[in-house]
Formats: structure tokens, sequence, C-alpha cells
């Protein structure tokens, strides 16, 4: 099936069988592969992407069901010239990742919550980062990088 | 693991989706969420051969309290429950509902097909003594709670049914309580207690292959309030009472002993919570 989909800004219109999930299609037919995947089953959030504004398990959706949708993933993050959003930046400087696994899934899910709720408490943000699993961290690293960027991110634009 | 290939079909009504459904035989495969589903055919535990994705028909993402009775489309989402101010019961029990990139994309008529023995929404559904409208090959049908639920899994909707909407009278008090490994994980046991008038019902998740409804005798909410102040000795009674009347299974999430004593703290927290919700609390009903 022929279907179109904008991607971080860009327009794309692939060819995908119907069984393609939307994680195998960003990763195989476009080749952004930062969306990371873990149990194909929607238990990790590893593959946790931004569709419509809205957190989705990228493994639970068909590319199918995406034709016409505007979608952001990790490689968006980071400015043209390379420079690091704040949550990245936070993540690097407070240990929030090890072997990477898990970090695009945990961007994109700290991304809405700050997006949503600019001051989260720790207590929200461990429970908003639950959903995604991650075996290396500790997750202690985690929660202080989305705290220490939701700070940033206040200095940067803060409210009128 | 990958799915097994199938047949897409994007149906445009809901006409189109059941006779789509009706042409596969026992072949056809509703897709709403995705949440359960997608999960399953990854699994390769079922390998329909044609999927109708509804999430375009029109007309079904509907919210609507009319007389005492929330009114949900098929797709209203999760994330949707969990906001809504109109019934506060379905709020609280939405919000224990998996992760928010869970609840972006879950659906109330989804959860409710797909019947988990440890789902949230079926619990409330029988809670409430709701309904559900089905629509079906040449006719549409209203089934009530205590009929939709058959076994672990297994409703009583046919191949090519389909649920539209979802009828969820509101309670004049209740309460909820749930235990599950972390929050967002499915619950090990739950508990719904109401109060419609002075009729009393508590169903019990987690412990049978459908929702448990136990329905404690005596049920006036004056044995549970004395003049405002809970009576522990009557909430203990019913929560005693409960957890003898399970059977629960064991499993790797519990033993039949954990799921035995987690029933009896469960009751108890959630008849304290509906015994402790005043009266001029009540959520406001338009008319
Ligand atoms: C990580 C994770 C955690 C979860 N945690 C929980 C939890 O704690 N509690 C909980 O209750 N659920 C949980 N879920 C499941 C979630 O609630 C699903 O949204 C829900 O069970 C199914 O809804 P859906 O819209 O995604 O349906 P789908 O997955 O699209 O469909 C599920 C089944 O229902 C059928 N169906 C769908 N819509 C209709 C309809 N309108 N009429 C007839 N049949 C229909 C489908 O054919 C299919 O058989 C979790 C899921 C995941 C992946
Ligand atoms: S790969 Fe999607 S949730 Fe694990
Ligand atoms: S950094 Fe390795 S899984 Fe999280």
């Amino acid at each position: 099936m022929q279907i179109s989909l904008t991607v971080n800004g860009e327009r794309h219109r692939v060819d995908v069988e119907p069984r393609r999930t939307l994680a195998d299609a960003l990763r195989e037919d476009l080749g952004l592969t930062g969306t990371h995947l873990g149990c194909e089953h929607g238990v990790c959030g590893a593959c946790t992407i931004v569709v419509d504004g809205r957190p989705v398990r990228a493994c639970l959706m068909f590319a199918v069901q995406a034709d016409g949708a505007s979608i952001a993933t990790v490689e968006g993050l980071a400015a043209d010239d390379g420079t690091l959003h704040p949550l990245q930046e936070a993540f690097s400087r407070c240990h929030g990742l090890q072997c990477g696994a898990c970090t695009p899934g945990m961007l994109m899910t700290a991304l809405h919550l700050l997006d949503t709720e600019p001051a989260p408490s720790r207590d929200r943000i461990r429970a908003e980062m639950a959903g995604n699993i991650c075996r290396c961290t500790g997750y202690v690293g985690i929660v202080d990088a989305v705290e220490s960027a939701a700070a940033r991110q206040r200095e940067l634009a803060p409210e009128a | 693991m990958k799915c097994p290939p199938f047949d897409y079909h994007r149906a445009t009504g809901v006409a189109d989706a059941v006779a789509t459904l009706d042409a596969a035989g026992d072949e056809g495969k509703i897709l709403a969420g995705g949440q359960s589903l997608v999960p399953v055919l990854a699994l390769r535990m079922a390998r329909p051969a044609v999927l109708v994705d509804i999430n375009h028909v029109p007309g079904l993402s509907s919210l609507e309290v009319r007389g005492d009775t929330l009114h949900l489309g098929a797709l209203v989402r999760h994330l949707t429950l969990a906001e809504q101010d109109q019934h506060p019961l379905l709020a609280e029990a939405a919000r224990w509902i998996g992760h928010t990139a869970i609840r972006s994309r879950g659906t109330v008529a989804g959860s409710l097909a797909h019947a988990d023995p440890s789902a949230e929404l079926p619990s409330v559904l029988l809670a409430c003594d709701g309904a559900v409208q089905v629509a079906g090959p040449g006719a549409t049908r209203r089934v009530g709670a205590a009929d939709l639920f058959v076994g672990a899994l297994q409703t009583d909707l046919g191949d090519a049914e389909m649920i539209t909407e979802v009828e969820l009278p509101v309670p004049d008090g209740w309460g909820f309580s749930e235990f599950a490994r972390r929050h967002g994980d499915f619950a090990v046991v739950s508990a719904v207690a109401t109060r419609f008038g002075d009729r009393i019902r508590v169903v019990i998740g987690g412990v049978a292959g459908v929702p448990h409804l136990v329905s404690p005798p005596d049920s006036t909410p004056d044995l549970l309030t004395v003049s405002g102040a809970v009576q522990d000795d009557r909430v203990a009674e019913i929560a005693d009472a409960a957890a003898r009347g399970v059977e629960p299974a064991s499993d790797l999430h519990g033993s039949a002993d954990h799921r035995r004593a987690l029933t009896r703290e469960v009751v108890r927290r959630a008849v304290a919570q509906l015994a402790g919700t005043p009266t001029s609390d009540r959520t406001p009903v338009p008319a």
C-alpha cells in the first residue's frame, strides 16, 4: 500500500506491506534507525515516538495506520547544526544512558511529558517514565536528567 | 517477532466494517487501538486473514451524558476516559491502564472486547451494570455487562459483530482499588465498588476468567456510615465475605492464597472509599 507521512517535518511516500509496523517502516524503509526496537509487543517502550502530538508505541501501530500522520522521532530532537536538545544534553550530563538501547524511547516519552507539564515533580517523572524499561542505568540518572532538562527549558523559555 | 501477513481494510462506516467481517467468516478481526491485538499477532497467537481498521469510522468518538448514563463511542481512547470528569470512577480506573503511550491508542470498546480478566474497564462496566450497543450483519442489539463476558478473553460477540457504543450509568458513590506489581502493569487483583441509590455492587478483577460480582447482602448505605463516619466493622465484614467467595487460580503473578489476601484488602479499600464518599459530593449529572 502507498502511504505518505511526515517525519520530523519532512514528507515521505512509501510502499508498505500491511503487516509492516510503523517502527519497521521508519527503520527499514526510511532509514531512520534512531527509533529502537526491544520487545516488539508493547512492553519495553524502546520504540516510543510521538504521532500527531501523542506518544505511541511504534511497534503496536501499522505503518498503513500512519498514512497522513505527523510523526516526531529522536532524529528530530537535535538542532540542524548538531546542538543537542536540552533533554539529550541532560541525559548525557546526568548519566541517563549507558548502552543507549532504551534512550530514544526515554527521550520521546520525556519530550511529551515536558511538552504537557513543564514542571513535573520527581514522582510524576517516575510515573511517566515507568513504561520504559532500562537494563543499564538503574533509572536514577534518567529521572535526574528529565528533572534537569525541565529546569533548563523553563530557563530558556520563561513563562511570559 | 513480526506479525503474520493479513489483508488490511480501512472501514469507512459501521455497515462497511460489519459487511467486511461478515465476508471474512471467522478469519476477520477488528483493529481498534491495537494495544492488545498487535501483541497477539506479533506473538503469533492468532493469524486472522483480514484486519478491519475502524479508526477512521466517523461518529465513534463521542462522549455524552444522557439521563444518568454516560454514552461513549467505541473509539474513545483511554487518555480521554482518564481526562473526562463526567464519570469519576471511569476516570480513576482508566488512569490505571498501562502507560501514557498505551492510553493514547487503546479504546474503551477494544478493552471490553478483549476481555482480559485483569483489565479495569470490564470490572467498571459490570460494577455500573452497563451495557454495549452491538452492530452485526442485519441487526443491532444491546448486550448487558453480565452477558458480555463469558470467559477469559471470551465475549458473547459474534465474529461479524462490532461494539459501537458503551453505556455506563454514573454511580451515586464509588470506590476503586488495585494491586499491581508496578503502576501501569496489569492488576494482580482489583476491586470496584459502586452505589446506586441504596444498592451496593462490588466487582473483583483478576480472580476469575470474568469480572466477579459480589453483591453484599444488607447493603444499605446507612449500615456503612453512621453520621458520616465509616463503620469499619461493616466494611471488614464485606471484605471478608468477598475473600471467602472467590476461587482464584495460582499463576506467575501470584498464588491463590496471595490473591485471596489481596482480594480482602482491595475490597476493604474500595468499600471504605465508597462509604466515605459524602452524598453531597455527588457528580452533578445534567439532565
Ligand atoms: C504494555 C501494555 C500494558 C497494558 N496495560 C493494561 C492494563 O494495565 N489494563 C488494561 O486493561 N489494559 C492494558 N493494556 C491493554 C490496553 O488496555 C488495550 O488498549 C485494550 O486491551 C484493547 O483495546 P484496543 O483498542 O487497543 O483494541 P485492539 O488491540 O485493537 O483489539 C483488541 C480486541 O478487541 C477487538 N475489538 C476492538 N474494538 C472492537 C469493537 N469496537 N467491537 C468488537 N471488537 C473489537 C479486536 O478485534 C481484538 O480482538 C496494556 C497494553 C500494553 C501493550
Ligand atoms: S519495541 Fe515497542 S514497546 Fe518494546
Ligand atoms: S541505557 Fe542500556 S537499556 Fe537503558
